[in-house]
Order: C-alpha cells, then sequence, then structure tokens
C-alpha cells in the first residue's frame, strides 16, 4: 500500500513524515517522529494515555488517523514545558506525588492543561469528570486531582 | 508474590532503637519526577534499536482445542515477513511435573501453546516482519486446524465429576482421592477444635461467598525489544517487575546460559503483580534468534486482558461463631480458587490470610487450586488474601448485626497482637493491628452522621510481606556524592526511598544521591519487586551497604589522622574523632575523603547482599460509606478512610499513594471489575470500556492515617505497604452497601444488576 505525505505543526515545530493510511496519530507520533511520550495504553479511545491536542482540542491520538494531520497543529506532553522550567501542572504533579509509574502522566497532564485553559478555576468535580477519560490504576487519583487545583490555583494567581 | 517464593518471616533484631531521623520521614521530590512529566522517561514500548523488526503473536480463539496443524506457509511468503516461530523454536529439555514442580513448563506452555490450547487467547505461533502492520497481517495468513474440546471456566464446575479434564496427572500428592483431576494442590491449616467452639458459641453464622477475576489493569501493555544471535547471547529491554526472573526464565525456556541473556528492566507502567512473570519475552527473543534481527514485540489491551494473568476467581464458605460479648469461639473457611488451566491459584494464601487479624482458640481452613480454562493467573497484589477478607469480613460484619455489637469494639476484642499464635501457624512479633483498629475507632469518619441510602461498612485485612533476595551496590563519587544501583524495578517511586535512606546514613543531602535500578549484567540476583519488598528489602540492604562505605570512610580517616579505626565515628557527613583521647582532628567532610580515595586504597563503595526473612506482618482497617440507588442498583461511594500500619513511612507521600491506590483497586474489584466468559469460554469484555476499572469521577478523595508500629526486622522498621491497602476494601464496601441496601451482598462485583436482583430477591420479587 502506498505512503500517504502529511505535513503538520507539532509542538510549534513544522514535520512531515510518509505513513501508511492505517497509522493512527499515535503510531506516527511514536514511530515515526520518535515523540513516544504520548503512550498506547489501549488502542480504542479508553484511557486517555494518548491524549493530545489538535488543534486546540483534546483528542486521543489512538483515534485519529496520521494523515488527519495534514494542516494541523497538534501538541503533546513534549511541548507542555516552555523551556528548562516545568509548567506548573507538571511542577505540582511532582510536588504532590501525583504519579506512581507515571504511564498515565503525559496523558493526564495534556488533558489537565486543556481544562484550565478552558476553565481556569475548576471544581474539584468538574476536574474529576473532566479527567473521567484518563484512567489511572496507581494512585486513586486522590494526588492528581489536588495537583491539579493546586497548579490552577497558582496559575489563577500568577495571571 | 509466587507461591513458590513464599517464606515465613522471621521478624528479627535489626531495629535500631531511638533512630533520631533527618532524611527519612520527609516528602521530597522524587528524582525521576522531571522524566516522568515531561514524556522523557522510558518505559517498555519507548525503545527502539537499529534494523529493528515488529512482532505479533496469534491466539486462539477457542477455550479448549487440540491443535491438529499449523500452516505458516502463507504467512512466510508474505513479503517483509522475516520469522515464524511455533513450540517448536523453544527448549524441548523442559518437562511437566505436577503441581508447582512444573512451573517451568507451565510458564512455557503458557509463552506458546504445546498440543492444546488451553484458553481464549492462548498463544499458538508468532511472526516478525518489517512493520507492525505486516506482522499483523501476516498473523492472519497462518493457518491452524483445530479440534475442538469441552471446556469450562468456572471454579465450582471445573470441580464438578462432569467437568472437561484440563490436563490428567497435574494433580500433586497434597489433593485428597477422590476428587476431580482439575483440583491440582490441596491446603488445610489451623489449630485447636472447631467442633468445640462452634458448640460454645451463642451464635454461628455459615454462608457461601464468590468472588470474579480481575485484572491487575496496568495502563502499559507488556511491551518489549530482545536482540538475540546463533551464538546464544542476548539483550533484552523490557517492562517488568523482575528482570533476573525473566532472564532467568527467558534463559530456561530458549535453552540458554542464564549470564549470556542481559536483561534491562525500562520504567514500568504499573505491574501490580502482573508483570512478575514473562509472556512475550521469550517470543520476542526466540523471533529475533531466527530472523537474525532485533525484534519488538507489544501487546495490545485486548492481549493483555485474554492472556496475561488475572487473579483468580474463587468460591468460598464460611462458618463462623461467637459469642454474646463478641468473642470468635471457631471459624472455619473452605476457599476454592481457579486460577486458569494452569495450577497456582494462590488458595493457600486465601486459606491462611483469612482469619490472621484474629486471635482464634479454634480454627481451620482448606484450599482448592482448580483449574479452568483461563489464562494463567498472575499475582495481583497480595494475591488471594482480599478474597478471603471479603468473605470472612462480611460473616463477622453479620454476627455483630445480629447480635448487635459494634464492628470495630468485636474486631479489636479479638485482635492478633504480639505473642498471638496465627491462624496459619507462627507466633506474631511486634504487630499493628490493634493500632490500626484504634486510629479508626478515633477517627471522625467512624461517629460521622450517614445521610439517608447511605451505609458504613468496616473491615481488616491482612498480609504476610515478603523478604526475598537482594543486592545492592553503593559507589561514591568524587564529590562526595553517591550512585547506588538496586535490582528492583520502581514502581512507585522506591528509588526516592533507596535515596532518603542512604542519606540518613551517609549524612549527605538527599538530592547527592542518584539511584539506578540496574541491568542484570551490572548487579548480583534480585528477586522480583512483590511481596510489598522493596522498602524492606531493597531498603534494609540499601542502608547496610551505605553502612559498609561508611566504615571504609572511617577507616581512611583514622589512617589519616594516625589513629585508631574504632576512634572515628560517623555523623551528618562527617568523619570524627570519637572523643578528646581519640586526639584532636577536625571532622573530615565526605567530598575530603572521597576527593583523595584513589590515593588512599582505592575506590570506595559500599554493597550488601543477603535474603533478609524480617519482613514485618502487616495490618489495616478501613472505614467506607457508600450509597446505593434502589432504582438503578448502582453504588457510589461517599467516603474512605484508610488506616495502615507501614511499621516506618520512609516516604510519607508515596505511602499514603499505596495506601490510596489499594483502595481504588479494591473499590474497582468490589463494584465492576469482573472477567465475564460466554457459554462458547470466550472474554466478552477484554477492553477497558467493558472491564470498566474506576475514574476520577467514580471516586471520592481518600483519607489515608498511617499507623507506626516498627517491625523489628528492619533498621528503620519499615514494614511494606503496596499490598496490604488491597485486602480489606472488597470487605469493607461490600459491608457497607449491605448496609446502604439493607440486603447482604455474598457475590462480587456488586454490579447494578447484582444489586437489584438482591433487592428484588429480598422483596419477594
Amino acid at each position: 500500500m502506498s505512503k500517504i505525505h502529511v505535513s503538520t505543526t507539532i509542538n510549534g515545530d513544522t514535520a512531515e513524515f510518509l505513513c501508511d493510511p492505517r497509522e493512527t496519530l499515535l503510531d506516527v507520533l511514536r514511530d515515526r517522529l520518535g515523540l513516544t511520550g504520548a503512550k498506547e495504553g489501549c488502542g480504542t479511545g479508553d484511557c486517555g494515555a494518548c491524549s493530545v491536542t489538535l488543534d486546540g482540542r483534546l483528542v486521543c491520538s489512538c483515534l485519529v488517523l496520521g494523515a488527519e494531520a495534514e494542516g494541523r497543529e497538534i501538541a503533546t506532553v513534549e511541548g507542555i514545558a516552555p523551556g528548562e522550567e516545568l509548567h506548573p501542572l507538571q511542577r505540582k504533579f511532582i510536588e504532590h506525588a501525583a504519579l506512581q509509574c507515571g504511564i498515565c502522566t503525559p496523558g493526564i497532564l495534556v488533558a489537565a492543561k486543556a481544562l484550565l485553559e478552558k476553565n481556569p478555576d475548576p471544581t474539584e468535580t468538574e476536574v474529576r469528570y473532566w479527567l473521567a477519560g484518563n484512567l489511572c490504576r496507581c494512585t486513586g487519583y486522590d494526588k492528581i486531582i489536588r495537583a491539579v487545583m493546586d497548579a490552577a490555583a497558582e496559575m489563577r494567581e500568577a495571571a | 508474590m509466587a507461591l513458590d517464593e513464599y517464606k515465613p518471616q522471621k521478624g528479627g533484631d535489626e531495629l535500631e532503637q531511638g533512630h533520631a531521623f533527618k532524611y527519612v520521614g520527609t516528602r521530597p521530590d522524587r528524582p525521576d519526577g522531571t522524566d516522568k512529566v515531561t514524556g522523557r522517561a522510558r518505559f517498555g514500548a519507548d525503545i527502539t534499536a537499529p534494523g529493528m523488526l515488529h512482532g505479533a503473536i496469534l491466539r486462539s480463539p477457542h477455550a479448549h482445542a487440540r491443535i491438529v496443524s499449523i500452516d505458516t506457509a502463507k504467512a512466510e511468503a508474505l513479503d517483509g515477513v522475516k520469522a515464524v516461530v511455533t513450540r517448536a523454536d523453544f527448549s524441548d529439555a523442559i518437562q511437566p511435573a505436577p503441581g508447582m514442580a512444573g512451573e517451568m513448563w507451565n510458564v512455557l506452555e503458557n509463552v506458546m501453546a504445546g498440543d492444546k490450547a488451553l484458553y481464549d487467547g492462548h498463544a499458538i505461533a508468532a511472526v516478525a516482519a518489517t512493520s507492525a502492520l505486516t506482522a499483523r497481517d501476516a498473523v492472519k495468513l497462518i493457518e491452524v486446524t483445530y479440534e475442538v474440546l469441552p471446556h469450562v471456566t468456572d471454579v465450582d464446575a471445573a470441580m464438578a465429576d462432569d467437568a472437561p479434564v484440563i490436563r490428567d496427572g497435574t494433580a500433586d500428592k497434597s489433593v485428597p482421592p477422590g476428587l476431580h483431576p482439575n483440583v491440582v494442590r490441596y491446603h488445610q491449616s489451623g489449630h485447636g477444635d472447631v467442633a468445640t467452639g462452634f458448640a460454645e458459641a451463642d451464635l454461628v453464622i455459615e454462608d457461601s461467598f464468590t468472588t470474579e477475576a480481575t485484572h491487575q489493569g496496568y495502563i502499559e501493555p507488556h511491551a518489549c525489544l530482545g536482540i538475540l544471535g546463533g551464538d546464544g547471547k542476548g539483550e533484552l529491554w523490557c517492562c517488568t517487575q523482575g528482570h533476573w526472573n525473566v532472564q532467568k526464565i527467558c534463559a530456561a525456556l530458549l535453552d540458554l546460559e542464564t549470564s549470556q541473556l542481559r536483561v534491562t528492566a525500562s520504567e514500568i507502567g504499573g505491574g501490580f503483580g502482573g508483570k512478575t512473570t514473562v509472556f512475550i519475552e521469550p517470543v520476542a527473543l526466540a523471533l529475533s534468534r531466527k530472523a537474525n534481527k532485533p525484534v519488538k514485540l507489544v501487546m495490545s489491551r485486548a492481549e493483555v486482558f485474554r492472556a496475561t494473568g488475572p487473579t483468580a476467581s474463587t468460591s468460598m464458605d464460611i462458618k463462623i461463631g461467637m459469642n454474646k460479648d463478641g468473642t470468635i469461639t471457631a471459624a472455619q473457611g473452605v476457599f476454592r480458587a481457579q486460577g486458569g488451566a494452569f495450577p497456582g491459584a494462590p488458595m493457600e494464601f486465601t486459606a491462611m490470610c483469612a482469619f490472621a487479624p484474629y486471635n482464634l482458640a479454634n480454627v481451620h481452613q482448606v484450599g482448592y487450586d482448580v483449574m479452568t480454562n483461563r489464562p494463567k493467573q498472575a499475582a495481583y497484589r497480595a494475591p488471594g488474601s482480599p478474597m478471603a477478607a471479603f468473605a470472612v469480613e462480611s460473616v463477622i460484619d453479620e454476627l455483630c448485626n445480629q447480635l448487635g455489637l459494634d464492628p470495630l469494639e468485636v474486631r479489636l476484642k479479638n485482635a492478633s497482637r504480639e505473642g498471638t499464635r496465627a491462624s496459619y501457624g507462627p507466633k506474631f512479633q511486634r504487630i499493628g493491628l490493634v493500632e490500626t483498629i484504634e486510629a479508626a475507632m478515633a477517627h471522625p469518619h467512624y461517629s460521622a452522621p450517614l445521610e439517608p441510602g447511605q451505609g458504613r461498612g468496616i473491615s481488616c485485612g491482612f498480609w504476610f510481606n515478603h523478604g526475598g533476595e537482594t543486592s545492592v551496590t553503593l559507589a561514591l563519587s568524587e564529590d562526595g556524592s553517591a550512585q547506588i544501583m538496586v535490582g528492583t524495578p520502581d514502581i512507585g517511586g522506591s528509588r526516592s526511598s533507596m535515596a532518603l535512606m542512604a542519606a540518613e546514613v551517609l549524612g549527605i543531602p538527599y538530592e547527592n544521591i542518584r539511584v539506578t535500578v540496574a541491568d542484570t549484567a551490572s548487579l548480583g540476583y534480585n528477586e522480583v519487586s512483590h511481596g510489598s519488598r522493596v522498602t524492606y528489602a531493597s531498603g534494609l540492604a540499601t542502608i547496610k551497604a551505605a553502612e559498609a562505605a561508611v566504615r571504609e570512610l572511617c577507616r581512611r580517616a583514622a589512617a589519616k589522622w594516625g589513629i585508631e579505626e574504632d576512634a572515628v565515628y560517623w555523623e551528618d557527613g562527617y568523619a570524627k574523632p570519637s572523643g578528646p583521647n581519640a586526639g584532636d582532628f577536625e571532622p573530615l567532610h565526605i567530598s575530603k575523603i572521597t576527593r583523595r580515595m584513589g590515593a588512599t586504597g582505592g575506590p570506595i563503595n559500599g554493597h550488601f547482599e543477603a535474603t533478609p526473612e524480617g519482613a514485618g506482618v502487616s495490618f489495616a482497617t478501613h472505614i467506607v460509606d457508600a450509597e446505593v440507588d434502589p432504582e438503578t442498583g448502582s453504588t457510589k461511594v461517599v467516603r474512605y478512610t484508610v488506616v495502615q500500619d507501614a511499621g516506618k513511612a520512609i516516604h510519607p507521600t508515596y505511602v499514603e499513594g499505596q495506601f490510596q491506590g489499594g483502595a481504588a483497586q479494591g473499590i474497582g474489584w468490589a463494584l465492576n471489575e469482573e472477567y465475564i466468559y460466554g457459554a462458547d469460554g470466550r472474554l466478552q469484555n477484554a477492553g477497558f470500556l467493558d472491564y470498566r476499572i474506576p475514574v476520577a469521577s467514580d471516586l471520592p478523595m481518600i483519607d489515608t492515617v498511617i499507623v507506626e508500629v516498627p517491625n523489628p526486622g528492619h533498621p528503620y522498621g519499615v514494614r511494606g505497604v503496596g499490598e496490604t491497602s488491597i485486602c480489606p476494601p472488597l470487605a469493607a464496601i461490600a459491608n457497607a452497601v449491605s448496609a446502604a441496601a439493607g440486603v447482604r451482598m455474598r457475590n462480587l462485583p456488586m454490579s447494578p444488576p447484582r444489586i437489584l436482583a438482591a433487592l428484588e430477591e429480598q422483596s419477594g420479587g
């Protein structure tokens, strides 16, 4: 099967790749572009470990085809930290021990960042429902919710 | 921990009395934090090798079938396919044997089917190709002729006379005569005379319970990259809880010399016991050997559900007698557990843990290990214990209800204490059950009012904890910083705990210590990260390795000062003369000694290797409030409190995390999670949509209380904390739900249809 040429933008940088029409955006990110921050936990859109944003909208990259990235803007966990400094969400996740194994962390950070961009002052319930598509098996979510709420508070203060 | 690795722990006298901690008990950031929040951490599927191929595995669609033939010709002919392997490509030197004596053969048989497919999802053949898509296409071209056989997936049905025999001759000598060949191991233990005890009781309740198989549900599917040459030398990168175990098993299954296979553990995306064995690793190596190229193999989520180890499902009968004052006069339990098509369901742990929280004059427990056509069970967080607690603590709850007694008062009255003869044999050393019950009684949660429609449940739980083979090496750098090599993969922040304990001994800042999980070629043998053993055993070894380095540092200072070695002591990162008689010397900082270590006797390292047997057993008491909607049968956990004895919390935040994680997994097991098999013996819910683990909106905050009753077997008093946290939840939630619904729930999970059925049955509907 012949491959498709795709031009796209990832974390602000232009990127080009060839992909099989059956390959998902997650496959392309991980296997063709070396961006292994997004994880495949299920491949069926149930776990959220592969969360990225596509033109600012939170998606499971396992449910998007690589070819669909043409002309779009993609943001992944690798682009969250602006430079040497971590993003407040990243710092708060470390500080609150909001991760144990860390496999779900990239997806949760991408999802939480998307939440705070829409809603800088979410309630606990809003955070819980927004993150309901991101499975974590280690933490029981307690420390994740606290880290997101704390990061939101810090970002509101800084804003 | 695996059944054959269980050893009764001896306690010991390692505890350093009156230790004033400087680093231990603080809550610094984890050393791998930045890697984990930036996407930089490399997990099982995140590594590649030049020239790498991708593998895929063909799996049986049948629960039980004879494999008549496998034709791989069409697959091999597909462009891009470089190798196809079947069972013929693995060792033929490993022979079956009854019970756990045949475990290596069992693992081989599970990794790649021999004569028969034993469960839906059993691996039949595998392909390596130039792309993952090609490998998947090639798998579909393999033609297998099956002779489908009758199957059985239920534990009670598998014991019945007419059940199909899965593998005759698997039963070991423990099994009494007259049982079905699917009953492969038997256990009984206890003491006293239960008949007399029941006769003395004011009230005896006898009841039966079931639990379904649940999966560990780690978010990272199994993944590995194998490189093996015709010279018998290999490299393997994989996500595992124990890479020496992977090395040992892969070497055996592929007829390699163990030392010639170097295994590196990647960051691990959850394990909970499920990554203590091998599934795809030997297959990747076999494909690599045949293709003479590196092969990456990654499981899909459906493969994880169908072909890796869930926990056992159980069927249990409990009988307990109690006096009006709450004293338990006798207790007995029968525990039947199926662990798939192989021996190994942890029924003896179920039996041994069942009554361990209580000081009983008369107790007897029996266990049956039963084979069915399901995937080979793997360890899942305190294997066997949560089910036992569910059954036993439900009956105790019912006794308390009928006798009008406070459930925590009754637990306290009967609680095991130091010196109590455990239900499973040994005498308890210093334990903290009483302290957890008292803390639960004092917690505001226990006296908080309930809303209408809510019920409160409590439960105690017990787990053995484990020591196990352990090696640690510590090396000092010229600037006085330290690097530590441990061999226990870090599944929940353990590198932090190791660094804290080493900092405590060396007296240098936590940040000056780097802890690495070493590969199998870089350190001596280490048992798997299981049995809640890492902070205990690797921690003990880290402390001893650091102490060895400190002794050498003191020797170097003594030599410099020209005084006796025993006239030097170590404090806060400095060598100091021990008193006026030793001489008047300026304290010597670690960096002053290490800077010149090459010239003063050579590099300064410390190492320690042993099989410590002082892991202290641990207990927990949980309080849960649940709300049941009688219209829909759905349950909401509205409040949850975990009280558990940690011995000593090295990094309290990560201890809390273990408490919360165990509770959350228990909530899933109690309310939603189950393996559902159709009449055709196929797994019907092999995905996270239909096998529903708790999500953020399902749960409340989970409150924690860390009790610290030091374990005499560890210098700082550490008890493992990872597993005990999942022992009480099933029972505590069942008791809360039963109270809220007004009907005793005897079968897990308490899913909405089950609750509605129980409500209807009660109302005579």
